[in-house]
């Protein structure tokens, strides 16, 4: 075991896979000598040579457009997209291309792509490197949405994507990078090697695709939550004293449906969180399915917190982002609900 | 004086209209003989005229002549011109069984011929082309089983797609054709990619993207061509300039200021303007491209000087933008007819033995016309079943797609 931040343990896991598998490429806007703007890619360019890992032009449609081509041929590519807010002109390579390319050749050709984007704000990004498009990329027949909230789980689902033949969007939370932050923004930064997730096994190790985690137990209501959001839950749940059951979704696409209708049924409320806009977003998704599977259970109408439907604002950052106090009133407000 | 700068907003418009008389003089026709023939190391810095030439092989007389003739044997010819008719009859035949409601919408690449069909000849075993919609002679030029194209027209019970996709957008990876995509240009950086990932093995297997005139505005285009130019994989990109996007002619798709061939020099990219309608010319820049390519001497930009002497597909009728006989006007003639005329002058070919060429392949594809009939047609007879709708979306199917497929009940 080692202790690895989010970072460490997505480097890991890269480092680990392009060693396992000669098939594996990595490249991206200021992945290779540099390493990434986060350094998720540092010193693997001098590990494993230019050949499979390089800089790419600033063109995002060409770096999923050449992924697309590379994968069709036999490579396993790991494009980075250097913030999940530059994502969108690759958007037709992901969502006409990558992820049908299997569907209209019945399987001949396929797209084993990671596409691995930082996302979410809390570092004073602004519009412009905030943003949370999960729902871009749930909406999309033939994608698979993955994002972490911890290194252990970092390192493992990154490994699944790469080995996985279908295209996945492998979201990494980039306020969660160095510590479990927990929304609160004025409190010194809280490092990963005080949480016990941060203990990673050394190799290789898998965490499926699919497959939600039980973050927190509780008994009164569900917390349905991925990414940083887990641990703005986690920390209103302890701050209020509340016993609030905690879900990390940890794939969004495909769902573990069971996971969240097994403890809805047993809390009989639930808060769906997330850090991106709230219409349309995947909590609206996640409200349905709980609605369907669950009317019967539901002690009290499902609750909403997610960002306000604005752009990501700059100064305003700390009074956009959902943290910890609107998921304590929220909390409140659904058990005041007899 | 005074002068008063206004800005003028402009809107190209082609040289014709419904109700004229076609004008082509925007196209010179260089001869054969006015073309050079670089060597394939050529670098790209040096050979930039040609992007503004046109290299053709076949003269005014129908004579192979000048330093591109690729000095082919008659056997090559036939094979070549038989390829060639077998598309155009192909297409006519799918064409009617659209008029005759056994499929949605067929597209046709009567005029065009030549560039598929002897592009196709030049490749060799392994390598992959990224063709658009309207390259079916890269199949044919195969001997691809026509029955199986019919039956994926058709959308019946043998379409190996099981009716996921439209009509015609095959995909055969053991005959080096990508599956066809409807979103336009989206091939043509795969086309890179692909090849990047041959580079990056180090193999010798070559790309061959496709794209045309009218989607090179897309920005697929610009991608490729700043791929292409950074990591010089073995690439050939081919820009089929067929002066028509729809209704839109290829000035609106920028080519009326600049040609499509010269858009590779800012990228340092070696370009050949080609006469695509000259099946010697489009065998011998295609083999001069694919050869360099595969010596890894660097990417190729070709563009094939052609026409789209058909409607854009059966949903079209271009009688609404252009005049109706603009083909017969085209300066570049008729691919078939050319390559026709040469072997006759050759005294390898004559009337006869073409008509006994095209009633050997009509009977052909009658045949295979009957026989994938037989099987279905679109919404009639035998169809791929409905569950096949569920396949394919993923390599193994998650359960919400197998409870949607139950709740169906398939």
């Amino acid at each position: 075991m080692a202790t690895m931040n989010m970072l460490q343990a997505i480097r890991d896991a890269l480092d680990l896979k392009m060693a396992d598998d000669d098939n594996v490429v990595i490249f991206g806007e200021d992945v290779g000598y540099f390493g990434g703007v986060f350094r998720a890619t540092d010193g693997l360019q001098k590990k494993y040579g230019k050949n499979r890992v390089f800089d790419a032009p600033i063109s995002e449609l060409g770096i999923i457009g050449a992924a697309v081509g590379m994968g069709a041929y036999g490579l396993r590519p790991v494009p980075e997209i250097q913030f999940a807010d530059y994502i969108l002109p690759a958007y037709d390579q992901i969502a006409s291309e990558a992820a049908r390319l299997r569907y209209r050749s019945s399987g001949e050709f396929f797209a084993p792509i990671t596409i691995r984007t930082p996302c979410g704000g809390g570092i004073y990004g602004g519009q412009t490197h905030s943003q949370s498009p999960e729902a871009l990329f749930t909406h999309v027949a033939g994608l698979k949405v993955v994002m972490p909230s911890n290194p252990y789980d970092a390192k493992g689902l990154l490994i699944s994507s790469i080995e996985d033949d279908d295209p996945v969007i492998f979201f990494e939370p980039k306020r969660i990078y160095n510590g479990p932050f927990d929304g609160h923004h004025d409190r010194p930064v809280v490092p990963w090697s005080k949480h016990p997730a941060s203990e990673v096994p050394e190799g290789l190790y898998r965490v499926p695709i699919g497959k939600a985690a039980v973050a927190l137990e509780g008994s009164e209501l569900t917390i349905l939550a991925y990414g940083t959001m887990v641990h703005v839950a986690i920390a209103a749940a302890q701050e209020s004293g509340i016993n609030a059951e905690v879900i990390d979704l940890r794939t969004l696409l495909p769902l573990d449906e069971e996971t969240i209708v097994a403890s809805v049924k047993k809390t009989g409320r639930c808060i769906v969180l997330h850090e991106a806009t709230q219409t349309s977003g995947f909590g609206a998704e996640l409200a349905t399915i709980v609605q369907e599977h669950c009317f019967y259970h539901l002690e009290a109408p499902i609750l909403r917190v997610a960002g306000y439907d604005t752009p990501y604002p700059h100064a305003q950052e700390w009074d956009y982002f959902p943290g910890p106090a609107r998921v304590i009133d929220a909390m409140r407000e659904i058990l005041e609900t007899a | 004086m005074e002068i008063n700068y206004k800005s003028g907003f402009q809107v190209p418009e082609p040289s014709s209209r419904p109700g004229d008389t076609p004008n082509f003089s925007y196209l010179s026709l260089p001869s054969p003989l006015d073309s050079v023939r670089p060597d394939t190391s050529c670098k790209a810095s040096e050979m930039r005229d040609l992007a503004y030439g046109l290299v053709r092989v076949l003269d005014d007389s129908g004579m192979a002549v000048g330093p591109w003739n690729p000095n082919v044997d008659a056997e090559f010819l036939v094979r070549g011109l038989r390829a060639m008719e077998k598309t155009r009859l192909f297409d006519e035949r799918m064409m009617r069984a659209q008029r005759q409601g056994k499929t949605s919408i067929y597209v046709q690449c009567r005029g065009e011929e030549a560039v598929s069909c002897a592009h196709q000849m030049a490749l060799e075993k392994g390598d992959m082309c990224f063709p658009t919609y309207r390259q079916q002679g890269l199949l044919i030029a195969q001997d691809f089983p026509i029955v199986d194209m019919m039956c994926q027209i058709f959308s019946n019970a043998k379409d190996k797609l099981g009716g996921r996709s439209l009509p015609f957008f095959y995909s055969e990876r053991d005959y080096g054709f990508f599956s066809i995509s409807g979103n336009l240009g989206t091939q043509f950086i795969q086309s890179v990619g692909w090849a990047m990932a041959s580079a990056i093995k180090g193999d010798d297997r070559i790309a061959s993207g496709w794209i045309g005139d009218g989607a090179s505005a897309e920005s697929d285009f610009h991608a490729a061509m700043v791929f292409a130019s950074v990591y010089q994989p073995p690439a050939v990109l081919n820009v089929v300039n067929n002066q028509w996007a729809i209704s839109s002619f290829h000035g609106i798709s920028g080519g009326a200021e600049a040609n499509f061939a010269c858009r590779g020099h800012g990228f340092n990219i070696a370009s050949l303007r080609v006469d695509g309608n000259d099946f010697l010319a489009v065998y011998a820049a295609s083999s001069w491209a694919i050869e360099r390519a595969r010596k890894n001497l660097g990417p190729t930009l070709i563009e094939w000087v052609t026409y789209r002497a058909a409607a854009h597909s059966s949903s079209d009728d271009p009688s609404k933008y252009r005049p109706d006989n603009s083909f017969d006007l085209w300066p570049l003639g008729d691919p078939i007819l050319r390559l026709k005329n040469h072997m006759i002058q050759l005294g390898i070919w004559s009337e006869e033995k073409h008509q006994a060429l095209i009633d050997e392949l009509t009977l052909e594809i009658k045949e295979a016309g009957k026989q994938a009939e037989s099987f279905g047609t679109l919404g009639k007879g035998s169809k791929p079943s409905v569950s096949e709708m569920f396949n394919h979306v993923y390599k193994d199917m998650p359960a919400h797609l197998r409870r949607q497929r139950q709740k169906l009940g398939v």
